[in-house]
Protein backbone atom coordinates (compact mmCIF):
# COMPACT_ATOMS: atom_id res chain seq x y z
CA UNK A 1 0.00 0.00 0.00
CA UNK A 2 1.46 3.30 -1.09
CA UNK A 3 1.84 6.38 1.06
CA UNK A 4 -0.36 9.43 0.69
CA UNK A 5 0.17 13.07 1.55
CA UNK A 6 -2.48 15.74 1.42
CA UNK A 7 -4.46 18.44 3.12
CA UNK A 8 -6.72 17.52 6.03
CA UNK A 9 -10.49 17.94 5.97
CA UNK A 10 -11.74 17.71 9.54
CA UNK A 11 -15.00 15.98 10.53
CA UNK A 12 -16.52 14.95 13.85
CA UNK A 13 -18.14 11.65 15.00
CA UNK A 14 -20.83 9.67 13.17
CA UNK A 15 -20.42 11.00 9.64
CA UNK A 16 -23.20 9.06 7.90
CA UNK A 17 -23.37 8.00 4.28
CA UNK A 18 -26.30 10.36 3.63
CA UNK A 19 -23.87 13.18 4.42
CA UNK A 20 -21.17 11.72 2.17
CA UNK A 21 -23.57 11.44 -0.77
CA UNK A 22 -27.31 12.11 -0.40
CA UNK A 23 -29.77 9.43 -1.44
CA UNK A 24 -31.34 11.58 -4.13
CA UNK A 25 -28.06 11.46 -6.05
CA UNK A 26 -28.03 7.67 -6.16
CA UNK A 27 -29.10 7.07 -9.72
CA UNK A 28 -27.05 5.21 -12.29
CA UNK A 29 -26.55 8.26 -14.52
CA UNK A 30 -24.59 9.91 -11.69
CA UNK A 31 -22.16 7.02 -11.22
CA UNK A 32 -19.41 8.71 -13.22
CA UNK A 33 -19.81 12.13 -11.57
CA UNK A 34 -20.53 11.35 -7.94
CA UNK A 35 -17.63 13.60 -6.88
CA UNK A 36 -19.87 16.61 -7.58
CA UNK A 37 -22.23 15.72 -4.73
CA UNK A 38 -19.81 14.80 -1.94
CA UNK A 39 -20.89 16.38 1.39
CA UNK A 40 -23.15 18.79 -0.53
CA UNK A 41 -25.72 19.09 2.27
CA UNK A 42 -23.36 19.51 5.21
CA UNK A 43 -20.32 21.21 3.60
CA UNK A 44 -21.57 22.92 0.44
CA UNK A 45 -18.73 23.76 -1.93
CA UNK A 46 -16.28 21.31 -0.39
CA UNK A 47 -16.55 18.91 -3.35
CA UNK A 48 -15.12 21.54 -5.68
CA UNK A 49 -12.26 22.41 -3.30
CA UNK A 50 -10.87 18.94 -2.65
CA UNK A 51 -7.46 18.45 -4.21
CA UNK A 52 -6.29 15.05 -5.37
CA UNK A 53 -4.66 13.27 -2.48
CA UNK A 54 -6.50 15.14 0.28
CA UNK A 55 -7.23 13.26 3.48
CA UNK A 56 -10.36 13.20 5.62
CA UNK A 57 -9.87 13.10 9.38
CA UNK A 58 -12.84 12.11 11.52
CA UNK A 59 -13.90 10.85 14.90
CA UNK A 60 -15.85 7.71 15.69
CA UNK A 61 -18.11 5.64 13.43
CA UNK A 62 -17.26 7.19 10.08
CA UNK A 63 -19.54 5.94 7.29
CA UNK A 64 -22.47 4.86 9.42
CA UNK A 65 -25.90 4.32 7.92
CA UNK A 66 -26.71 3.08 4.46
CA UNK A 67 -24.81 0.34 2.63
CA UNK A 68 -24.42 2.53 -0.45
CA UNK A 69 -21.09 1.73 -2.05
CA UNK A 70 -21.51 5.07 -3.76
CA UNK A 71 -20.07 6.60 -0.56
CA UNK A 72 -16.46 5.37 -0.81
CA UNK A 73 -16.62 5.48 -4.61
CA UNK A 74 -17.69 9.14 -4.60
CA UNK A 75 -14.87 10.05 -2.20
CA UNK A 76 -12.33 8.39 -4.50
CA UNK A 77 -13.78 10.23 -7.50
CA UNK A 78 -13.50 13.47 -5.55
CA UNK A 79 -9.78 12.84 -5.07
CA UNK A 80 -9.73 11.75 -1.43
CA UNK A 81 -6.77 9.43 -0.90
CA UNK A 82 -7.40 8.22 2.62
CA UNK A 83 -9.74 8.48 5.56
CA UNK A 84 -8.32 8.50 9.05
CA UNK A 85 -10.94 7.96 11.76
CA UNK A 86 -11.10 6.70 15.31
CA UNK A 87 -13.46 3.99 14.08
CA UNK A 88 -15.45 3.05 11.00
CA UNK A 89 -18.93 1.67 10.46
CA UNK A 90 -18.79 -1.94 9.31
CA UNK A 91 -20.38 -1.86 5.86
CA UNK A 92 -18.50 1.30 4.86
CA UNK A 93 -15.28 -0.41 5.98
CA UNK A 94 -15.91 -3.48 3.82
CA UNK A 95 -17.02 -1.40 0.84
CA UNK A 96 -13.86 0.67 1.01
CA UNK A 97 -11.67 -2.45 0.90
CA UNK A 98 -13.35 -3.50 -2.33
CA UNK A 99 -13.20 -0.17 -4.13
CA UNK A 100 -9.67 0.77 -3.08
CA UNK A 101 -10.20 3.57 -0.57
CA UNK A 102 -7.54 3.48 2.13
CA UNK A 103 -8.94 3.56 5.67
CA UNK A 104 -6.78 4.08 8.72
CA UNK A 105 -8.15 3.53 12.19
CA UNK A 106 -6.25 5.97 14.35
CA UNK A 107 -6.82 8.94 16.61
CA UNK A 108 -4.88 11.86 15.16
CA UNK A 109 -4.55 15.40 16.46
CA UNK A 110 -4.90 17.69 13.48
CA UNK A 111 -6.77 20.75 12.35
CA UNK A 112 -8.52 21.51 9.11
CA UNK A 113 -5.94 22.22 6.44
CA UNK A 114 -2.99 20.51 8.17
CA UNK A 115 -0.46 18.73 5.95
CA UNK A 116 -0.92 15.01 6.65
CA UNK A 117 1.08 12.02 5.47
CA UNK A 118 -0.06 8.41 5.82
CA UNK A 119 2.55 5.65 5.52
CA UNK A 120 0.64 2.34 5.65
CA UNK A 121 3.73 0.11 5.49
CA UNK A 122 5.11 1.74 8.61
CA UNK A 123 1.70 2.06 10.28
CA UNK A 124 2.37 5.74 10.73
CA UNK A 125 0.55 9.05 10.30
CA UNK A 126 2.64 12.24 10.31
CA UNK A 127 1.14 15.68 10.82
CA UNK A 128 3.76 17.79 9.06
CA UNK A 129 2.03 20.98 10.23
CA UNK A 130 2.67 20.13 13.89
CA UNK A 131 5.48 17.59 13.59
CA UNK A 132 3.49 15.01 15.54
CA UNK A 133 3.46 11.31 14.64
CA UNK A 134 0.78 8.72 15.32
CA UNK A 135 0.90 4.93 15.00
CA UNK A 136 -1.82 2.56 13.86
CA UNK A 137 -2.04 -1.25 13.74
CA UNK A 138 -1.87 -3.23 10.50
CA UNK A 139 -4.98 -4.83 9.05
CA UNK A 140 -5.55 -8.50 9.90
CA UNK A 141 -3.84 -10.84 7.42
CA UNK A 142 -6.97 -11.68 5.40
CA UNK A 143 -7.90 -8.02 5.02
CA UNK A 144 -4.34 -7.08 4.01
CA UNK A 145 -4.42 -9.72 1.27
CA UNK A 146 -7.82 -8.47 0.10
CA UNK A 147 -6.55 -4.91 -0.13
CA UNK A 148 -3.27 -5.94 -1.77
CA UNK A 149 -5.22 -7.88 -4.41
CA UNK A 150 -7.37 -4.84 -5.19
CA UNK A 151 -10.60 -6.04 -3.59
CA UNK A 152 -12.92 -9.00 -3.73
CA UNK A 153 -13.58 -8.86 -7.49
CA UNK A 154 -9.85 -9.17 -8.17
CA UNK A 155 -9.64 -12.22 -5.91
CA UNK A 156 -12.54 -13.83 -7.77
CA UNK A 157 -11.02 -13.03 -11.18
CA UNK A 158 -7.76 -14.64 -10.03
CA UNK A 159 -9.67 -17.70 -8.83
CA UNK A 160 -8.62 -17.07 -5.23
CA UNK A 161 -12.13 -16.75 -3.78
CA UNK B 1 -15.18 -30.49 24.64
CA UNK B 2 -16.01 -27.56 22.44
CA UNK B 3 -17.17 -24.26 23.84
CA UNK B 4 -20.77 -23.09 23.67
CA UNK B 5 -21.90 -20.96 20.78
CA UNK B 6 -24.14 -18.00 20.13
CA UNK B 7 -26.77 -18.21 17.39
CA UNK B 8 -24.53 -16.14 15.09
CA UNK B 9 -21.62 -18.53 15.68
CA UNK B 10 -23.84 -21.54 14.99
CA UNK B 11 -25.30 -20.24 11.75
CA UNK B 12 -21.92 -19.08 10.40
CA UNK B 13 -20.32 -22.40 11.45
CA UNK B 14 -22.93 -24.44 9.62
CA UNK B 15 -22.86 -22.26 6.52
CA UNK B 16 -19.06 -22.32 6.32
CA UNK B 17 -18.43 -25.88 7.44
CA UNK B 18 -15.95 -24.55 9.99
CA UNK B 19 -16.22 -24.81 13.76
CA UNK B 20 -16.22 -21.04 14.07
CA UNK B 21 -16.20 -18.60 16.97
CA UNK B 22 -16.26 -14.84 17.28
CA UNK B 23 -13.26 -13.17 15.66
CA UNK B 24 -12.65 -15.85 13.03
CA UNK B 25 -13.05 -15.07 9.35
CA UNK B 26 -15.09 -17.67 7.46
CA UNK B 27 -16.09 -18.19 3.86
CA UNK B 28 -19.77 -19.09 4.02
CA UNK B 29 -22.52 -20.30 1.69
CA UNK B 30 -25.19 -17.63 1.32
CA UNK B 31 -28.86 -18.68 1.04
CA UNK B 32 -30.12 -15.50 -0.63
CA UNK B 33 -28.59 -12.29 -1.91
CA UNK B 34 -30.83 -9.29 -2.50
CA UNK B 35 -30.23 -5.97 -4.27
CA UNK B 36 -32.54 -3.01 -4.83
CA UNK B 37 -32.79 -0.44 -7.62
CA UNK B 38 -30.21 1.88 -6.01
CA UNK B 39 -27.53 -0.69 -5.19
CA UNK B 40 -28.28 -3.04 -8.09
CA UNK B 41 -26.68 -1.17 -11.00
CA UNK B 42 -23.17 -1.19 -9.47
CA UNK B 43 -23.58 -4.88 -8.61
CA UNK B 44 -24.76 -5.75 -12.13
CA UNK B 45 -21.80 -3.97 -13.74
CA UNK B 46 -19.28 -5.58 -11.37
CA UNK B 47 -20.83 -9.01 -11.91
CA UNK B 48 -20.84 -8.78 -15.69
CA UNK B 49 -17.13 -7.98 -15.74
CA UNK B 50 -16.47 -11.41 -14.26
CA UNK B 51 -17.90 -13.42 -17.15
CA UNK B 52 -19.35 -16.01 -14.78
CA UNK B 53 -22.76 -17.66 -14.45
CA UNK B 54 -24.95 -16.33 -11.65
CA UNK B 55 -26.46 -18.34 -8.80
CA UNK B 56 -29.89 -17.48 -10.23
CA UNK B 57 -32.23 -19.13 -7.77
CA UNK B 58 -30.52 -17.48 -4.81
CA UNK B 59 -30.72 -13.96 -6.22
CA UNK B 60 -33.57 -11.59 -5.42
CA UNK B 61 -33.97 -8.28 -7.28
CA UNK B 62 -36.39 -5.79 -5.76
CA UNK B 63 -36.97 -2.28 -7.11
CA UNK B 64 -38.26 -0.25 -4.17
CA UNK B 65 -36.33 2.98 -3.55
CA UNK B 66 -37.33 5.13 -6.53
CA UNK B 67 -40.32 3.20 -7.83
CA UNK B 68 -42.79 3.76 -9.33
CA UNK B 69 -40.19 5.65 -11.34
CA UNK B 70 -39.68 9.08 -9.84
CA UNK B 71 -38.09 10.69 -12.90
CA UNK B 72 -36.16 9.82 -16.04
CA UNK B 73 -32.97 9.00 -14.16
CA UNK B 74 -34.72 6.55 -11.84
CA UNK B 75 -36.66 5.10 -14.78
CA UNK B 76 -33.36 4.35 -16.52
CA UNK B 77 -32.05 2.78 -13.33
CA UNK B 78 -35.13 0.60 -12.87
CA UNK B 79 -34.83 -0.43 -16.51
CA UNK B 80 -31.25 -1.53 -15.90
CA UNK B 81 -32.47 -3.93 -13.20
CA UNK B 82 -35.34 -5.22 -15.34
CA UNK B 83 -33.03 -5.87 -18.26
CA UNK B 84 -30.43 -7.57 -16.07
CA UNK B 85 -33.14 -9.88 -14.71
CA UNK B 86 -34.28 -10.76 -18.24
CA UNK B 87 -30.78 -11.18 -19.61
CA UNK B 88 -29.76 -13.60 -16.90
CA UNK B 89 -33.12 -15.32 -16.36
CA UNK B 90 -33.55 -14.22 -12.74
CA UNK B 91 -37.03 -15.39 -11.70
CA UNK B 92 -36.98 -13.57 -8.37
CA UNK B 93 -37.38 -10.14 -9.89
CA UNK B 94 -40.41 -8.28 -8.55
CA UNK B 95 -41.99 -5.76 -10.89
CA UNK B 96 -43.86 -2.71 -9.64
CA UNK B 97 -47.27 -3.86 -8.43
CA UNK B 98 -45.83 -7.15 -7.19
CA UNK B 99 -43.00 -5.38 -5.41
CA UNK B 100 -42.71 -3.53 -2.13
CA UNK B 101 -40.17 -2.32 0.39
CA UNK B 102 -37.45 -4.92 -0.13
CA UNK B 103 -37.20 -6.21 3.43
CA UNK B 104 -40.95 -6.61 3.81
CA UNK B 105 -41.08 -8.40 0.47
CA UNK B 106 -38.27 -10.73 1.56
CA UNK B 107 -40.48 -11.71 4.50
CA UNK B 108 -43.78 -11.80 2.57
CA UNK B 109 -42.27 -13.88 -0.23
CA UNK B 110 -40.76 -16.35 2.19
CA UNK B 111 -37.07 -15.79 1.43
CA UNK B 112 -36.39 -14.76 5.01
CA UNK B 113 -36.58 -17.69 7.42
CA UNK B 114 -34.92 -18.98 10.59
CA UNK B 115 -31.34 -20.17 10.35
CA UNK B 116 -30.73 -18.78 6.89
CA UNK B 117 -27.70 -16.70 5.93
CA UNK B 118 -28.93 -13.78 3.85
CA UNK B 119 -27.06 -10.75 2.58
CA UNK B 120 -28.51 -7.73 0.88
CA UNK B 121 -27.12 -4.58 -0.65
CA UNK B 122 -29.18 -2.51 1.74
CA UNK B 123 -28.15 -1.83 5.31
CA UNK B 124 -31.52 -2.85 6.78
CA UNK B 125 -31.07 -6.42 5.59
CA UNK B 126 -30.55 -7.19 9.28
CA UNK B 127 -34.38 -7.17 9.55
CA UNK B 128 -34.67 -10.94 9.04
CA UNK B 129 -32.94 -11.55 12.34
CA UNK B 130 -36.43 -10.99 13.72
CA UNK B 131 -37.22 -14.43 12.29
CA UNK B 132 -33.99 -16.05 13.48
CA UNK B 133 -31.92 -15.58 10.34
CA UNK B 134 -28.36 -14.25 10.24
CA UNK B 135 -28.82 -11.45 7.76
CA UNK B 136 -26.69 -8.40 7.14
CA UNK B 137 -26.15 -5.51 4.77
CA UNK B 138 -23.31 -5.56 2.26
CA UNK B 139 -22.11 -3.34 -0.57
CA UNK B 140 -22.88 -3.74 -4.26
CA UNK B 141 -19.52 -5.33 -5.06
CA UNK B 142 -20.00 -7.94 -2.35
CA UNK B 143 -23.50 -8.66 -3.67
CA UNK B 144 -21.96 -9.14 -7.13
CA UNK B 145 -19.43 -11.54 -5.61
CA UNK B 146 -22.29 -13.60 -4.20
CA UNK B 147 -24.10 -13.53 -7.57
CA UNK B 148 -21.00 -15.19 -9.03
CA UNK B 149 -19.87 -17.54 -6.26
CA UNK B 150 -22.81 -18.01 -3.90
CA UNK B 151 -20.41 -17.29 -1.06
CA UNK B 152 -19.01 -14.41 0.96
CA UNK B 153 -16.46 -13.86 3.70
CA UNK B 154 -17.65 -12.95 7.17
CA UNK B 155 -15.89 -12.07 10.35
CA UNK B 156 -17.86 -14.03 12.94
CA UNK B 157 -19.19 -11.31 15.22
CA UNK B 158 -19.16 -11.16 18.96
CA UNK B 159 -22.71 -11.03 20.30
CA UNK B 160 -24.37 -8.72 22.79
CA UNK B 161 -27.03 -10.60 24.73
CA UNK B 162 -30.22 -8.65 25.35
CA UNK B 163 -32.33 -10.27 28.05
CA UNK B 164 -35.99 -9.40 27.83
CA UNK B 165 -38.40 -9.66 30.71
CA UNK B 166 -41.88 -8.37 31.45
CA UNK B 167 -44.32 -7.28 28.78
CA UNK B 168 -45.08 -4.07 26.90
CA UNK B 169 -47.64 -1.72 28.39
CA UNK B 170 -50.44 -0.69 26.02
CA UNK B 171 -49.16 1.73 23.39
CA UNK B 172 -45.53 0.61 23.75
CA UNK B 173 -43.82 -1.69 21.25
CA UNK B 174 -40.68 -2.87 19.54
CA UNK B 175 -39.83 0.56 18.14
CA UNK B 176 -39.71 1.98 21.64
CA UNK B 177 -37.45 -0.83 22.85
CA UNK B 178 -34.96 -0.46 20.02
CA UNK B 179 -34.82 3.35 20.30
CA UNK B 180 -34.22 2.85 24.06
CA UNK B 181 -31.39 0.39 23.36
CA UNK B 182 -29.73 2.61 20.75
CA UNK B 183 -30.04 5.60 23.08
CA UNK B 184 -28.41 3.60 25.88
CA UNK B 185 -25.47 2.19 23.92
CA UNK B 186 -25.08 4.80 21.16
CA UNK B 187 -25.12 4.64 17.38
CA UNK B 188 -21.80 2.78 17.41
CA UNK B 189 -22.52 0.71 20.52
CA UNK B 190 -22.77 -2.54 18.58
CA UNK B 191 -20.32 -1.91 15.74
CA UNK B 192 -19.01 -5.18 14.28
CA UNK B 193 -21.27 -7.06 16.71
CA UNK B 194 -24.56 -8.95 16.65
CA UNK B 195 -27.41 -8.52 19.09
CA UNK B 196 -28.90 -11.76 20.36
CA UNK B 197 -32.26 -11.36 22.06
CA UNK B 198 -33.19 -13.80 24.77
CA UNK B 199 -35.36 -14.26 27.84
CA UNK B 200 -39.10 -13.87 27.59
CA UNK B 201 -39.26 -13.19 23.87
CA UNK B 202 -42.83 -14.51 23.75
CA UNK B 203 -43.76 -11.05 25.06
CA UNK B 204 -42.53 -9.57 21.77
CA UNK B 205 -44.78 -10.10 18.73
CA UNK B 206 -42.91 -11.20 15.60
CA UNK B 207 -43.75 -7.94 13.82
CA UNK B 208 -42.04 -6.07 16.67
CA UNK B 209 -39.06 -8.42 16.48
CA UNK B 210 -38.64 -7.43 12.83
CA UNK B 211 -38.75 -3.75 13.82
CA UNK B 212 -36.11 -4.31 16.50
CA UNK B 213 -33.81 -6.36 14.27
CA UNK B 214 -34.27 -3.81 11.47
CA UNK B 215 -32.69 -1.08 13.58
CA UNK B 216 -29.74 -3.16 14.86
CA UNK B 217 -27.73 -1.35 12.18
CA UNK B 218 -28.60 1.99 13.80
CA UNK B 219 -26.37 0.92 16.69
CA UNK B 220 -23.75 -0.20 14.16
CA UNK B 221 -24.78 -3.84 14.58
CA UNK B 222 -24.05 -6.50 11.98
CA UNK B 223 -27.18 -8.43 12.90
CA UNK B 224 -29.97 -8.54 15.48
CA UNK B 225 -31.14 -12.07 16.06
CA UNK B 226 -34.17 -13.47 17.86
CA UNK B 227 -34.32 -17.20 18.42
CA UNK B 228 -37.06 -18.98 16.48
CA UNK B 229 -40.06 -20.03 18.56
CA UNK B 230 -43.67 -21.13 17.97
CA UNK B 231 -44.66 -17.55 17.24
CA UNK B 232 -42.06 -17.40 14.47
CA UNK B 233 -43.29 -20.65 12.97
CA UNK B 234 -46.86 -19.41 13.01
CA UNK B 235 -45.81 -16.11 11.42
CA UNK B 236 -43.99 -17.67 8.45
CA UNK B 237 -46.00 -20.85 7.87
CA UNK B 238 -48.09 -19.54 4.97
CA UNK B 239 -45.30 -17.80 3.12
CA UNK B 240 -41.95 -19.50 3.74
CA UNK B 241 -40.14 -21.10 0.81
CA UNK B 242 -38.24 -24.33 1.31
CA UNK B 243 -36.61 -25.82 4.37
CA UNK B 244 -35.28 -23.83 7.28
CA UNK B 245 -33.46 -24.55 10.54
CA UNK B 246 -34.06 -23.32 14.05
CA UNK B 247 -31.03 -22.45 16.15
CA UNK B 248 -30.75 -21.61 19.79
CA UNK B 249 -27.73 -20.45 21.72
CA UNK B 250 -25.84 -22.80 24.03
CA UNK B 251 -26.17 -22.04 27.74
CA UNK B 252 -22.39 -21.53 27.96
CA UNK B 253 -22.12 -19.32 24.88
CA UNK B 254 -19.82 -16.33 25.35
CA UNK B 255 -21.13 -12.77 24.96
CA UNK B 256 -19.20 -9.51 24.78
CA UNK B 257 -21.84 -7.82 26.92
CA UNK B 258 -25.24 -8.46 28.44
CA UNK B 259 -28.09 -5.99 28.65
CA UNK B 260 -31.46 -6.42 30.33
CA UNK B 261 -34.72 -4.67 29.59
CA UNK B 262 -37.97 -4.91 31.52
CA UNK B 263 -40.56 -4.17 28.84
CA UNK B 264 -43.09 -3.03 31.44
CA UNK B 265 -40.82 -0.10 32.32
CA UNK B 266 -40.64 1.25 28.77
CA UNK B 267 -42.45 4.36 27.59
CA UNK B 268 -43.21 5.38 24.01
CA UNK B 269 -39.99 6.89 22.66
CA UNK B 270 -39.07 9.46 20.06
CA UNK B 271 -35.57 9.90 18.60
CA UNK B 272 -34.72 13.55 17.98
CA UNK B 273 -32.62 14.80 15.07
CA UNK B 274 -30.04 13.99 13.84
CA UNK B 275 -29.14 10.58 15.25
CA UNK B 276 -31.23 7.57 16.30
CA UNK B 277 -29.43 7.63 19.67
CA UNK B 278 -31.21 10.87 20.62
CA UNK B 279 -34.15 9.02 22.14
CA UNK B 280 -36.42 10.62 24.73
CA UNK B 281 -39.74 9.58 26.22
CA UNK B 282 -42.57 11.02 24.13
CA UNK B 283 -43.98 12.55 27.33
CA UNK B 284 -41.05 15.02 27.25
CA UNK B 285 -41.61 16.02 23.62
CA UNK B 286 -42.91 19.45 22.65
CA UNK B 287 -42.45 19.53 18.89
CA UNK B 288 -44.85 20.89 16.28
CA UNK B 289 -44.86 18.92 13.05
CA UNK B 290 -45.64 19.53 9.40
CA UNK B 291 -45.78 15.90 8.34
CA UNK B 292 -46.36 12.46 9.81
CA UNK B 293 -45.10 9.49 7.82
CA UNK B 294 -46.13 5.88 8.45
CA UNK B 295 -44.42 3.11 6.54
CA UNK B 296 -40.92 1.72 5.73
CA UNK B 297 -39.13 -1.54 6.42
CA UNK B 298 -39.17 -0.60 10.10
CA UNK B 299 -42.88 -0.03 10.71
CA UNK B 300 -44.83 -0.54 7.49
CA UNK B 301 -46.43 -3.87 8.41
CA UNK B 302 -50.10 -4.67 8.89
CA UNK B 303 -49.61 -4.70 12.66
CA UNK B 304 -48.28 -1.12 12.50
CA UNK B 305 -51.16 0.03 10.33
CA UNK B 306 -53.64 -1.52 12.78
CA UNK B 307 -52.10 0.38 15.69
CA UNK B 308 -52.17 3.67 13.77
CA UNK B 309 -55.73 3.13 12.51
CA UNK B 310 -56.95 2.40 16.00
CA UNK B 311 -55.53 5.74 17.14
CA UNK B 312 -56.87 7.83 14.27
CA UNK B 313 -60.26 6.17 13.77
CA UNK B 314 -63.03 8.78 14.03
CA UNK B 315 -60.51 11.63 14.24
CA UNK B 316 -59.12 14.05 11.68
CA UNK B 317 -55.57 14.84 10.64
CA UNK B 318 -54.56 18.27 11.98
CA UNK B 319 -55.19 21.02 9.41
CA UNK B 320 -51.50 21.95 9.34
CA UNK B 321 -50.26 18.38 8.87
CA UNK B 322 -49.82 16.01 5.92
CA UNK B 323 -50.24 12.42 7.09
CA UNK B 324 -48.73 9.99 4.59
CA UNK B 325 -49.41 6.26 4.93
CA UNK B 326 -47.35 3.80 2.90
CA UNK B 327 -48.08 0.10 3.41
CA UNK B 328 -44.76 -1.69 2.90
CA UNK B 329 -45.88 -4.39 0.47
CA UNK B 330 -48.80 -5.50 -1.72
CA UNK B 331 -49.68 -8.12 0.88
CA UNK B 332 -49.80 -5.49 3.64
CA UNK B 333 -51.77 -3.14 1.37
CA UNK B 334 -54.35 -5.81 0.51
CA UNK B 335 -54.77 -6.84 4.10
CA UNK B 336 -55.17 -3.22 5.20
CA UNK B 337 -57.78 -2.72 2.51
CA UNK B 338 -59.66 -5.86 3.54
CA UNK B 339 -59.67 -4.76 7.17
CA UNK B 340 -60.93 -1.29 6.27
CA UNK B 341 -57.79 0.40 7.57
CA UNK B 342 -57.08 2.37 4.39
CA UNK B 343 -60.60 3.83 4.54
CA UNK B 344 -60.00 4.87 8.14
CA UNK B 345 -56.80 6.70 7.13
CA UNK B 346 -58.44 8.37 4.14
CA UNK B 347 -61.52 9.37 6.11
CA UNK B 348 -59.18 11.06 8.57
CA UNK B 349 -57.60 13.04 5.73
CA UNK B 350 -54.43 11.00 5.22
CA UNK B 351 -52.71 10.37 1.90
CA UNK B 352 -52.36 6.64 1.24
CA UNK B 353 -49.88 5.40 -1.35
CA UNK B 354 -48.79 2.09 -2.79
CA UNK B 355 -45.64 0.43 -1.45
CA UNK B 356 -42.31 2.26 -1.91
CA UNK B 357 -39.36 3.33 0.23
CA UNK B 358 -40.27 6.79 -1.04
CA UNK B 359 -39.66 9.61 1.37
CA UNK B 360 -38.01 7.51 4.09
CA UNK B 361 -34.64 8.06 2.44
CA UNK B 362 -35.48 11.38 0.85
CA UNK B 363 -36.45 9.75 -2.42
CA UNK B 364 -39.88 11.01 -3.36
CA UNK B 365 -43.52 11.19 -2.26
CA UNK B 366 -43.23 13.23 0.89
CA UNK B 367 -39.96 15.21 0.75
CA UNK B 368 -39.52 17.93 3.36
CA UNK B 369 -38.87 21.62 2.66
CA UNK B 370 -36.44 23.78 4.65
CA UNK B 371 -37.48 24.12 8.26
CA UNK B 372 -40.14 21.40 8.11
CA UNK B 373 -40.46 18.71 10.72
CA UNK B 374 -41.69 15.16 10.25
CA UNK B 375 -42.45 12.45 12.77
CA UNK B 376 -41.77 9.18 10.98
CA UNK B 377 -42.05 5.49 11.73
CA UNK B 378 -38.75 5.06 9.87
CA UNK B 379 -35.23 4.29 11.02
CA UNK B 380 -32.95 7.25 10.30
CA UNK B 381 -33.15 10.91 11.23
CA UNK B 382 -29.80 11.99 9.76
CA UNK B 383 -29.29 15.52 8.42
CA UNK B 384 -31.38 15.93 5.28
CA UNK B 385 -32.55 12.32 5.37
CA UNK B 386 -36.08 13.11 4.17
CA UNK B 387 -35.30 16.19 2.14
CA UNK B 388 -33.87 19.64 2.75
CA UNK B 389 -30.75 19.82 4.92
CA UNK B 390 -32.60 22.13 7.27
CA UNK B 391 -35.57 19.79 7.73
CA UNK B 392 -35.93 17.52 10.74
CA UNK B 393 -36.99 13.90 11.22
CA UNK B 394 -38.22 12.51 14.54
CA UNK B 395 -38.40 8.72 14.80
CA UNK B 396 -41.25 7.04 16.64
CA UNK B 397 -43.58 4.05 16.62
CA UNK B 398 -46.83 3.85 14.63
CA UNK B 399 -49.13 4.92 17.48
CA UNK B 400 -47.16 8.09 18.18
CA UNK B 401 -46.99 8.92 14.46
CA UNK B 402 -50.79 8.64 14.10
CA UNK B 403 -51.49 10.55 17.31
CA UNK B 404 -49.08 13.30 16.27
CA UNK B 405 -50.80 13.58 12.88
CA UNK B 406 -54.00 14.40 14.73
CA UNK B 407 -52.48 16.69 17.35
CA UNK B 408 -50.16 18.58 15.01
CA UNK B 409 -47.36 17.96 17.47
CA UNK B 410 -45.56 14.91 18.81
CA UNK B 411 -47.75 13.25 21.42
CA UNK B 412 -48.40 9.96 23.12
CA UNK B 413 -51.69 8.47 21.84
CA UNK B 414 -52.76 8.23 25.49
CA UNK B 415 -52.71 12.02 25.69
CA UNK B 416 -54.81 12.60 22.59
CA UNK B 417 -58.00 13.14 24.60
CA UNK B 418 -56.30 15.89 26.58
CA UNK B 419 -55.12 17.72 23.48
CA UNK B 420 -58.66 18.12 22.18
Amino acid sequence: MESHRGKAWRFEDHVDTDQIIPAERLVAENLSKMNEFVFEKVRPGMAQKINKGDIILAGKNFGCGSSREHAPRSLIQAGVSCIIAESFARIFFRNSLNVGLLLVECKVDASEGDDIEVIPKAGKVINHSTGEEFNFPQYPEFVSELVAAGGLMSLIKEGRF
Amino acid sequence: MSKGKTIAEKILSDKSGVDAYAGQIVNAQVDYVMVNDVTGPIAFREFEELGMEPVRERMVLIPDHYVPNKDVASAEQAKEMREFARRWGIDNYFEVGRSGVCHQLMVDEGFAAPGRLIVGADSHTCTYGGLGAFSTGVGSTEAAAVFATGRLWFKVPESIKVNIKGSFRPGVGGKDLIIRIITDIGVDGATYKAFEFSGDISAVPVSDRLTIANMAIEAGGKAGIFPCDEMTEEYIKETVRGEWTSYEADPDAVYSAELEYDLSELEPMVAYPHLPENGRPVSEADVKIDQAWLGSCTNGRIEDLRIAAEVIKGRKVHPDVRFIVVPASPRVFNQAMAEGLLAIFMDAGAYVSGPTCGACLGGHMGILAAGERCVASTNRNFIGRMGHKDSEVYLAGPGVVAASAVAGKIVNPEKLEEVF
